[in-house]
């Protein structure tokens, strides 16, 4: 059986207060960290903003989705009514197009929620049973009490023992290499 | 800006139109109920977005309260400008002509209603109900000006639930006599609260450009954020949204059903060059401003903003007079332009008179302590 070094998911820094973590996580930013995450017991203004987290494409799926949904809603009815099996209503051309509005409407605003949560889920990379930060030393506490700021170790300028003692310098309570047990 | 412009500019247009009068007499009131019913309608508009701010809160409305209130102190201007229709009743109305009525079974059924007197005395309750409204929502904000107790803004919440319900319902009726009625035998349910909509939209636009004029000077310059370019960038959202929804509410129920007395409306309205006027509001008053306010920099932005809300105001000028002209005449005419812009000279110089007579942001609301 051989023995293989674990691979590091990274360096997990645990903070008393929220205004350390975000001034951590400005410095971390500061110095070039990208790969960052941060883990509080409530939501805490702009540390999405510290961390890099500037920008989501939760919108351009929401925009998507609503596209799809009314083109696509209004093509089958288009298809349905006019192409495949011309259906005379009460008179009117087969191609009326005020009568398709409030499907083509319903079915915009349906598709473009689902692909929101849809995306939403997916750029979260959820679900997701288990994740390597839960082995963190005292990790449970980012639920009541503790602030947590994690550097991964696919960033570029990670190096455990480097990265260990910048967030120790920036006021880290405590300090620990968490392994990815994949 | 010279302050007495638009009151020269009012004068000389209404001037100019009292002399083309004399040369078109008819035309003229159907031009100056164009004019009138535009302005009164932005005057109106502002009821409910002042009432909304007072009821649901939402920092929008701290920047914007003293517009609406100025907006709403023309209405003692309006009421004496609707004097001049009181002689043209018979011009402008079906209901009006007693030849008009003995030819049509509708209109005498309907004029047990419908009749000069009874028109009479609704409007003028109209006006007593608006002028009330009015008086109670400009005295309560100024009695705050001069208070740190917090019992007007209180009164103002407790008057806006009742007062909102009373302002549509009461508007409701008002643009069922004064538009509505154009029409001899056509009747739409949704059409007054169309109508509503449509001047709280024409508010809005009007005051996020007065917000853009004033940015850059004291006491808003300092308190202005892009957070609040984004509440009114919705609202401006929502309004054009619900605009289109109520339009296309009613056109698709005419539209499907198909009747004779319902389509007589649309008939007038897309005949003669009158379907192009509709085809240009369906585009520019919600397709092009709903596909470019969806994106948040262009709410954020203050002069993007204003640029839609400018667009979005005139185009609504534009639906005021399909909404109205095709009921009247065919083409339009020069008296057209000069009653808008003479009635507007006097509403924007009573405006201004009354937005320069107190502070441009309210003293002393417990909601947003400065």
């Amino acid at each position: 059986m051989k023995t293989e070094t674990p691979r590091i998911f990274g360096i997990v820094a645990e903070f008393h207060d929220h205004m350390a973590l975000l001034n951590a996580a400005r410095k971390a930013h500061a110095s070039g960290y990208r790969k960052l995450d941060a883990y509080t017991p409530f939501p805490i203004e702009g540390l999405a903003y510290e961390i890099g987290f500037r920008k989501n494409r939760v919108a351009l799926c929401c925009l998507l989705g609503g596209l799809t949904g009314g083109i696509g809603g209004y093509f089958m009815q288009w298809y349905a009514l006019a192409i495949d099996y011309p259906l005379n209503v009460g008179g009117r051309p087969f191609h009326s197009a005020p009568s398709f509005i409030p499907i083509t409407f319903e079915l915009t605003v349906l598709c473009a929620a689902l692909a929101t949560v849809i995306g939403m889920l997916a750029l979260n990379g959820l679900p997701r049973p288990h994740h390597p930060i839960f082995s963190a030393r005292n990790f449970a506490r980012a639920t009541t009490d503790k602030f947590f700021l994690a550097i991964e170790a696919s960033d570029k300028n990670f190096n455990a023992r480097k990265t260990a003692q910048f967030l120790r310098e920036c006021g880290a309570t405590n300090v620990s290499e968490v392994n990815d047990e994949g | 800006m010279n302050r007495a412009a638009p009151l020269l500019i009012g004068l000389a247009a209404l001037l100019v139109s009292v002399i083309g009068a004399f040369a078109n007499g008819a035309r003229f009131f159907d031009a100056y109920l164009f004019g009138y019913l535009f302005w009164l309608g932005l005057a109106l508009g502002c009821f409910g977005l002042l009432m909304l701010n007072h009821l649901v809160g939402g920092k929008w409305g701290f920047v914007t309260r003293r517009f609406f209130e100025a907006g709403l102190g023309t209405l003692p201007l309006m009421a004496i400008l609707f004097v001049p229709l009181l002689f043209a009743l018979r011009v402008l109305y079906g209901w009006a002509r007693p030849d008009d009525v003995a030819a049509n079974d509708v209109l005498q059924h309907r004029h047990v209603y419908l009749n000069i007197p009874f028109f009479i005395a609704r409007v003028i309750g109209y006006f007593a109900v608006w002028l009330w409204l009015t008086l109670k929502l400009r005295r309560g904000s100024h009695a705050q000006d001069a208070t740190s107790d917090i019992k007007p803004t209180r009164n103002l919440r407790t008057l806006s639930g009742p007062g909102l319900v009373i302002y549509v319902l009461i508007t409701t009726f008002a643009y069922i006599d004064l538009v509505l009625s154009l029409e001899s035998d056509w009747y739409s349910t949704i059409f007054p609260i169309l109508i509503i909509v449509g001047q709280a939209l024409s508010a809005l636009a009007f005051s996020i450009m007065l917000l853009a004029f004033y940015s850059r000077k004291a006491p808003l310059a300092p308190v202005l954020t892009p957070a609040h370019f984004h509440d009114l960038g919705n609202l401006l959202l929502a309004f054009v949204m619900l605009w289109a929804y109520m339009s296309f509410a009613q056109f698709l129920i005419i539209w499907n059903g198909n009747m004779p007395d319902e389509i007589s409306w649309y008939l007038h309205r897309s005949s003669s060059g009158w379907k192009m006027v509709a085809l240009v509001l369906g585009m520019f008053h919600f397709a092009v401003p709903f596909a470019l306010l969806l994106s948040r920099e262009s709410k954020r932005r203050l002069g993007i903003l204003c640029t839609i809300a400018c667009a979005v105001l005139l185009v609504h000028v534009l639906d005021v007079y399909w909404l109205i002209a095709p009921s009247l005449h065919i083409h339009a005419h020069w008296l057209d332009f000069t009653l808008f812009a003479g009635i507007g000279g006097l509403w924007l110089t009573v405006f201004a008179k009354n937005l320069a007579a107190y502070p441009l942001l309210p003293l002393n609301d417990p909601r947003y302590a400065t």
